[in-house]
């Protein structure tokens, strides 16, 4: 489990995690899952493009992931953010089915690019990854006072100066670069999920901003090594742990939600019956 | 023949029954996922859309392991999703893409590794692409009769629920107030959603069904305010794309580079797209629509509240 091409995976897939931890924790505070799986699986048709003329994979992946943050944000602007967001990523999806049915030996490559090969990882792919995620994170620690004032209180924000509109392109483009990096290696699926199942669970676990982005990573982590170790001794797909871990870690964060609200109220003399009649009603 | 028709239309696009199939399953999906699109995204659900669309994926790569219909597994999975989606709570708009990403993760986590048992046991990467993609010419006539319930069910919930589902749509707690039950009723909106997706996903593919669920819908919606109407243009709309997506791929067999014909997906998508940016930018001007779009939304619901009273 730890010999040459493993090391490799370890290492690769533990930098994507914690990078994907990292940003995730945004992704999940601004309420973006759809941008973020989105851009990943969008982003193929790059990919697919790269390899019809003849580039290296990793440029298409980073052109058409930018380009389709800065789409989203450009329709985004003029409509529902939602429509925005499908729409961009049905249009790479059939620019993709277009290149894929000009070259006739892609499949097995859309397979992976969807679904990862993290137990192929070559030693030569360890330096872009590690360069793209420290891009990415160190993006993350310049925007960070900005993206939390504008995910937290945008109108706050838009009074000290900070433009919401602006910080949100720049995020997109930062979510393009972390996902372009980590494509190749671990797939579409596996990014996504690491990007929302941990970040999920460690903001239940704490209310602190920098504490929830560290555990966030540290989850991240655990869960891809996890699912590593798990699929070497079973020979199934990572992706399938990992989908279903970062499921379970979900689970795990509305329960503690749900055992400290009930607690709280507890605490506070209310009848709990009485709150959640308020709250259904509030739906 | 007239040498512009024959242009237009390439020999042999009336008489090959393949074209004739892929014709008529797929106007019946784009009027189906035109129709309850509309809800789709007047609900802001176009995330649970898509994310059903990928689900059913699952379905896909487990029918083709049974060895059943492949629709069979698109709406069996589809439908379970939906219900999954409602269980841990997507009727509240705050962590509601969340729970629908969770579950779409944990929905593609089974599919790859049905598809790597699939994949393993008769060594054919073909399966991923047939499933992800779809292929709206090799489409079986019998699957096109089964589609054609399915799609039916879509409708007829979305027709019986029409008036409160608008209501609960457009204001949750008039909807509560007058006694809906605006749970139930989310729950078989997306029930109709997962249907519609899943007839759509056999004939443009998996992913790319979210174009004709949203696409045609949000570009209706920019032309009209009224409900009934919107429905009917965005139908309209997606039949028109899907329609003259065929028209293209069938023509585009002798287009460069490669003589095999370009993907229907990609004319569909590029179609629908085309559309909503028409209909976006041909009725208001970007500052007056934001404006327009609040007005709309005061008159629909005044509309509303006049009917129900």
């Amino acid at each position: 489990m730890l010999s040459g091409f493993m090391v490799n995976a370890w290492v690769v897939a533990g930098i994507v995690a914690v990078v994907a931890g990292a940003v995730g924790f945004f992704v999940v505070l601004r309420g973006s899952a759809f941008v973020a799986d989105a851009l990943p699986t969008g982003a193929f048709a790059g990919a697919a493009g790269a390899s019809l003329i003849g580039v290296n994979t990793l440029v298409g992946l980073g052109v058409f992931s930018v380009l389709g943050a800065l789409g989203i944000g450009w329709l985004g602007r003029r409509s529902r953010h939602d429509v925005a967001t499908a729409l961009t990523l049905v249009m790479m999806l059939g620019l993709g089915a277009l290149f894929l049915s000009f070259s006739s030996q892609y499949a097995p490559e859309i397979y992976s690019l969807l679904f990862g090969e993290v137990l192929g990882i070559g030693t030569n792919e360890i330096v872009p990854v590690a360069i793209l995620g420290t891009v990415s994170v160190a993006a993350l620690v310049v925007l960070y006072r900005p993206l939390l004032l504008t995910s937290v209180m945008p109108a706050l924000g838009e009074s000290r100066g900070v433009r919401p509109a602006r910080i949100e392109t720049l995020f997109l483009v930062v979510l393009a670069l972390a996902t372009s990096m980590a494509l190749p290696v671990v797939g579409a699926l596996l990014i996504f999920s690491l990007m929302i199942g941990p970040p999920a669970a460690a903001r239940s676990f704490t209310d602190r901003p920098a504490l929830a982005i560290g555990l966030s990573a540290v989850i991240a982590l655990g869960t891809v090594w996890a699912a590593i170790a798990v699929s070497y001794q079973t020979n199934w797909p990572v992706g399938f742990f990992v989908g279903m871990l970062s499921a379970g870690w979900y689970a795990i964060g509305r329960i503690a939600v749900a055992w400290r609200r009930s607690r709280r109220w507890a605490a506070a003399g209310e009848p709990a019956e009485q709150s959640l009649r308020a709250a259904s009603v509030r739906v | 023949m007239n040498p512009i028709v024959r242009a237009v239309f390439e020999p042999g696009f009336f008489t090959s029954a393949p074209v004739r199939i892929a014709l008529l399953a797929g106007g019946m999906a784009a009027v189906v996922s035109g129709i309850v699109g509309t809800f789709a995204v007047l609900r802001g659900q176009s995330y649970a859309g898509h994310a059903l669309a990928d689900i059913s994926v699952t379905g896909g790569s487990a029918s083709y392991l049974a060895g059943i219909a492949p629709l069979w597994g698109f709406a069996g999975v589809g439908v379970a999703a939906a219900a999954a989606m409602d269980l841990i709570g997507v009727q509240r708009r705050q962590g509601r893409d969340l729970a629908t990403g969770i579950v779409r993760g944990a929905g593609l986590g089974l599919a790859a590794l049905f598809l790597y048992w699939g994949t393993t046991s008769t060594s054919t990467t073909g399966a991923t692409v047939t499933v992800l993609f779809g292929s709206i010419f090799t489409i079986s006539g019998s699957t096109a009769a089964v589609a054609a319930v399915f799609g039916a069910v879509a409708l007829g919930i979305v027709a019986v629920l029409y008036r409160p589902l608008l209501l609960s749509s457009a204001s949750p707690e008039l909807a509560f107030a007058r006694g809906i039950p605006v749970r139930a009723t989310g729950a078989l909106c997306l029930v109709a959603v997962a249907l519609a997706v899943s007839l759509s996903a056999l004939t443009i593919g998996a992913i790319l069904s979210t174009a004709l669920l949203v696409g045609p819908a949000a570009a209706a919606m920019r032309l009209t305010s009224k409900p009934g109407l919107a429905v009917l243009w965005s139908a309209v709309i997606g039949v028109a794309a899907t329609w003259l997506g065929v028209l293209l791929a069938y023509d585009s067999y002798y287009w460069p580079p490669a003589r095999q014909g370009w993907p229907v997906s990609f004319f569909v998508v590029a179609l629908v797209l085309a559309g909503y940016l028409l209909a976006q930018f041909a009725v208001t001007s970007p500052a007056g629509s934001r404006r327009d779009m609040a007005t709309r939304q005061d008159k629909a619901s005044a509309r509303l509240n006049g009917a129900g009273a």
